[in-house]
């Protein structure tokens, strides 16, 4: 392989770890704060991608604005389902709680496929996005360079909230000790939908940015990038944001990497993940990240 | 100030608190004392609202506090520094006294009260940066007192501020509770030392298995024999 092509792989390992990052941030914080594994959060995911779709398609939105809605909409779906889903479950055994998720992400599917048809759609083009750019002999989408830097700018944004902020310190305080948070007068119930509201809006953006890379529009796209960010939130060390990213971004670079090098495994291309989920688990069992972290959320 | 008229609590099937009453009054230093088991932690927490109590209620001023949720009922004055602590292990000694005073949106009131907290314990303040779970259990418990006080509370509850500690810093957890009180905050203290509570509250009652069985002012208790024998006995000096 020469050098171009490694760069171009590497830009392409920098998107997709990106983008896993984004959506792996939700599962971790949502765990964080109530132990709880969101089965459902692909599926925000996909819906992230559908809102945005429609809003240009059928409400003729300029894109940015379609964007926004749609990201909006992606977050208060996300409080939503925890509103419906998870709260009044908030005293019952784990179980139930886990249950309820994996409903409400067959639920999210199937209603999915009844409105926005099993037939996958595609994506409008956005000029802007679909720009090839070149750099010498190696060429590329500008949406592969778009997706780090937003990611990138959304991080230090999530970051700041978590660390900075009195609402992130209400969050921190909720994940580590709920009737002591109570103590503190900070209001639980706000503070775990503001917590559902943040990790949806991110899949939310996840979701459209995913599908500026590979417009293929479907419900069940959830599904497959649902479990491998779940995978990467494990592998970087569950409840830890720091965690998830590593992960996401790892998870990214094994799977580009691998493909680049050695086509032959392509067709188990989504069988990296568990692997490297045993692996990981095998030698660092809380996850890379996990346990004595500071920042846990 | 506060009146706990008739609480009943029950756990699934265990009746912890079979019908209590009793008045905490304004500017004063109240003791709960009683063995293990008792029923003196779900007192306090029904208090605050962390325990549903089945029936009877609490009043603040007047007002009852029935049906409010913690949150509403510390913003009213109301703080518990919690049976074992339950300070924010991986949050720093200047994050736990943040989140006491999180109701709160007075800034400069809250940096003055960290400056009077931080008088108080000298040594949070050499902590200020340092994770709360690396601290030792004194320094814990030192910092579950100022970050209950951050609040600015009109009634201090404290539920066995002394446990585990040496000698020398249950002591100044005493003093510091009679400091706290001349500045006017009214406390009600729960105390497995039963000989230090009773010494410095102006009164006091006596908690078993859910009922309180003797009242009285704090000196009066410390020189009763059947309080002597049943609670000073055996809980002078150890834990
Ligand atoms: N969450 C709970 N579920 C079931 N039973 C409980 C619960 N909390 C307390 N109890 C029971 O209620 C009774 C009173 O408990 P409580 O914690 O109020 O006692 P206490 O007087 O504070 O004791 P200690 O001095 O040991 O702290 C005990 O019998 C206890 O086992
Ligand atoms: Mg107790």
């Amino acid at each position: 392989m020469d050098i171009a092509t490694f760069f171009q792989q590497l830009t392409n390992a920098l998107s997709l770890g990106s983008l896993y990052a984004l959506i792996a941030i939700g599962y971790t914080m949502v765990y964080g704060i109530l132990r709880l594994i969101n089965f459902a959060h692909g599926d925000v995911f996909m819906l992230g991608a559908y809102f945005a779709f429609y809003a240009i398609t059928a409400f003729a939105m300029p894109w940015g604005v379609a964007f926004i809605v749609a990201i909006g909409l992606t977050g208060v779906f996300g409080m939503g389902l925890e509103r419906l889903a998870y709260r009044p479950l908030r005293d019952s055994p784990k179980i139930s709680v886990m249950i309820s998720a994996i409903g409400a992400s067959f639920l999210i599917e199937n209603v999915g496929i009844v409105l926005f048809g099993g037939r996958p759609k595609s994506f409008p083009s956005i000029a802007l996005f679909d720009t090839v750019v070149r750099f010498g002999s190696i060429s590329m989408l500008s949406v592969s360079l778009f997706i780090p830097v937003i990611t990138v700018v959304i991080l230090g944004i999530l970051l700041w909230i978590v660390n900075k902020t009195k609402t992130g310190l209400a969050m921190r305080a909720v994940s580590t000790d709920l009737d002591a948070a109570r103590l503190m007068a900070i209001d639980v119930n706000r503070t775990i939908s503001l917590t559902f509201g943040i990790g949806s809006i991110l899949a939310g953006i996840g979701g459209i940015m995913w599908t500026m890379k590979y417009p293929q529009l479907n419900p069940l796209m959830g599904i497959m990038p649902g479990l491998k960010c779940f995978i990467a939130a494990v592998i970087g060390g569950i409840g830890n944001i720091q965690g998830a990213v590593l992960g996401g971004f790892l998870l990214g670079f094994i799977e580009i990497m691998i493909v680049a090098f050695l086509p032959e495994l392509t067709g188990y291309r989504d069988a990296f993940a568990f692997v490297l989920l045993i692996v990981v688990l095998l030698a660092k069992p809380d996850g890379l990240l996990g346990k004595n972290q500071t920042v846990k959320v | 100030m506060l009146t706990i008229e008739n609480l009943s609590v029950h756990y699934g099937g265990i009746h912890a608190l079979q019908g209590i009453s009793f008045d905490v009054p304004e500017g004063k230093i109240v003791t709960l004392i009683g063995a293990n088991g008792a029923g003196k932690s779900t007192t306090l927490k029904s208090i605050v609202g962390l325990v549903k109590p089945s029936s009877g209620g609490v009043s603040l001023d007047g007002e009852p506090l029935q049906g409010l949720q913690t949150k509403d009922i510390v913003r009213k004055g109301i703080v518990l520094a919690p049976e074992g602590r339950r300070i924010f292990p991986n949050l720093t000694t200047e994050e736990n006294l943040a989140l006491g005073a999180f109701a709160r949106n007075d800034k400069d009131g809250v940096e003055e009260d960290k400056r009077k907290v931080f008088k108080l314990f000298p040594r949070l303040e050499e902590r200020r940066k340092q994770k709360a779970g690396t601290m030792s259990g004194g320094e814990q418990q030192m910092l579950a007192v100022a970050r209950a006080l951050m609040s600015r509370p009109k009634l201090l509850m404290m539920d066995e501020p002394s446990l585990g500690l040496a000698p020398i810093i249950v002591k100044m957890i005493f003093d510091i509770i009679r400091t706290i009180n001349a500045e006017g905050t009214t406390i009600l203290l729960v105390e497995q030392n039963a000989k230090a509570a009773l010494e410095v509250a102006d009164y006091g009652y006596v908690l078993e298995t859910g009922r309180i069985t003797f009242s009285g002012p704090g000196r009066e208790l410390l020189a009763d024999d059947r309080v002597r024998s049943a609670y000073l006995g055996e809980s002078t000096g150890k834990k």
